[in-house]
């Protein structure tokens, strides 16, 4: 199996490709050919996933990696795609255990609940203007984007009033087929916004997250600058295509709609098992062996890649029965979906609170929302790091 | 059931806390876990305690 390439095309919107399933059917990890030739692993089943993003042998430092896909072959060949001092996701311990423990505190269960009055309101505040608009509408310009764009705003004190500064840069920068030039000048655009920010709040701090970094003083003005945009990036661009693509796996499954509509029991769970059957990270994590491992009988060799198809992982037979059916009353906990080990995600509880919160309230404030296009017509972001809709028409 | 915790190598997911809000909780300032009970786990909790074990993202936390 060493002609194997990352296979990205996919034959259904919200199935892994056909080449990923048939993979998953003959084992658990895979030879995979990467896009400058060298030759490493992928992984598509649930025990290995688990036991690779564990094993501490393994490292997210970008230095030794090689590009899965081609477009990313382009930006690291550049070389001028560094990753900023700050950007921990890209840091092995120490030095990512010394900024997640600064942030930790922030994002904890209890913290994120006593978010649940404003997300509410902006939730509401979102469907307000859409009432008032009468459909169809975009529901990813007018409530997909903006509930969590406006969240980690108000929580990192990014005023909000400038997203046009940095939103589009965002989408540049998950977006495939970006040019190297093109993400290098994005990703200085957004890093120097930022940067300027933290000046800014040096001398007139608020009561928000940044400030707090920044009174805190264990990190510099250029890691602060890192922080905050992993932390933009990460927020903006995740749970925004969450709730787009959630949506059009609903209104695609009407049974399944209903259940999370009329019974709020369900919610908590049905979330989770959105989390797991759609899977928006879709082409990876990866990392790089620092020295042999063996996992499962498979000899990884030092300085060898290893990726973790995260929606294989999370259909495994073995794990999940039936994985391919979206079920809201499954017990769906346990899924991969924020990852596993020391970098599983920072703002996961935050995502969960802002889906809790908004799904239902959609689905309430308007019974008999509907595609406003046929499915098929639905622009899938196949061409983006992080899956989910483009845009989706609906209404009521 | 006893549970151990190991703050060192906890990076503060939170899926204990949200799994059994009875048994654990997160720091306010390094939002590492702690143990809200001393002693005995009830045994009505000690499935969602092993079910937290199992969550736990970096093996900070145990149950024996
Ligand atoms: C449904 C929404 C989300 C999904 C599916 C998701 C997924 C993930 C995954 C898979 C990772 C691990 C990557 C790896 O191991 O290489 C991760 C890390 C991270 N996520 Fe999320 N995420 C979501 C929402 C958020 C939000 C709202 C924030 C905002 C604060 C956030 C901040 C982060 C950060 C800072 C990391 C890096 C953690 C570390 O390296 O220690 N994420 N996320
Ligand atoms: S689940 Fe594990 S890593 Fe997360 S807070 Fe609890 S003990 Fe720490």
């Amino acid at each position: 199996m060493t002609d194997l390439t990352l296979p990205i095309a996919r034959q259904r919107p919200l199935d892994p490709p056909d080449e990923i399933i048939e993979l998953g059917r003959q084992g658990s990890m895979h030879r995979m050919t990467y896009a400058d030739g060298h030759l490493g692993w992928l992984v598509t089943g649930y025990a290995a996933a688990r036991a690779v993003l564990a094993d501490p042998r393994f490292s997210n430092r970008p230095d030794d990696m090689h590009p899965p896909i081609a477009s990313r072959a382009d930006l690291l060949k550049k070389g001028e795609f560094r990753v900023p001092p700050g950007f921990f996701l890209r840091t092995d311990p120490p030095e990512h255990t010394r900024y997640r423990k600064l942030l930790t505190g922030q994002f904890t269960v209890r913290r994120m609940k006593m978010l649940e009055p404003r997300i509410a309101e902006i939730t509401d505040a979102c469907l307000d203007v859409m009432e008032a608009a009468g459909g169809p509408v975009d529901l990813v310009q007018a409530f997909a984007l903006p509930i969590p764009s406006l969240v980690i705003c108000e929580l990192l004190g990014v005023p909000y009033e400038d997203r046009a500064r940095f939103q589009e840069d965002a989408r540049v920068l998950v977006n495939l087929e970006t040019k190297a030039d093109d993400a290098v000048a994005a990703l200085g655009r957004t890093m120097a916004y930022l940067h300027e920010l933290i000046q800014r709040k040096r001398k007139e701090p608020h009561d928000d997250l940044l400030s707090g970094l920044i009174e805190g003083g264990e990190l510099n003005d250029e890691e602060l600058t890192g922080v905050g945009f992993l932390l933009l990036i990460a927020g903006h661009e995740t749970t925004a295509n969450m709730l787009g693509l959630g949506t059009y796996a609903l209104l695609t499954n009407p049974g399944q709609l209903a259940a999370l509509r009329d019974d709020p029991a369900v919610v908590d769970n049905g979330v989770e098992e959105l989390l797991r059957y759609l899977t928006i990270i879709h082409l990876g994590p990866f990392r790089v062996a620092l020295e042999d491992v063996e996992i499962e009988g498979n000899l990884i060799k030092a300085g060898e890649m290893v990726g973790v198809h995260l929606p294989a992982v999370n259909r495994d037979p073995s794990r999940f029965p039936e994985g391919d059916t979206l079920d809201v009353t499954r017990p769906a906990t346990g899924h991969m979906t924020f990852g596993h080990g020391i970098h599983q995600c920072l703002g996961q509880q935050l995502a969960r609170i802002e889906m809790r919160i908004a799904y239902p309230a959609l689905l309430r404030r308007f019974p008999g929302l509907r595609l406003a296009v046929t499915p098929e017509e639905v622009p899938m972001r196949s061409d983006m790091s992080i899956y989910g809709v483009h845009s989706l028409p609906v209404t009521w | 059931m006893e549970i151990k915790a190991d703050t060192t190598v906890c990076i503060g997911a939170g899926m204990c806390a949200l799994t059994v809000p009875q048994v654990f909780d997160q720091s306010e300032d390094e939002g590492t876990v702690v143990l809200l009970l001393q002693g005995e786990v009830p045994e009505e909790l000690e499935d969602s305690v092993r079910r937290a074990v199992t969550l736990c993202p970096s093996g900070a936390i145990s149950a024996s």
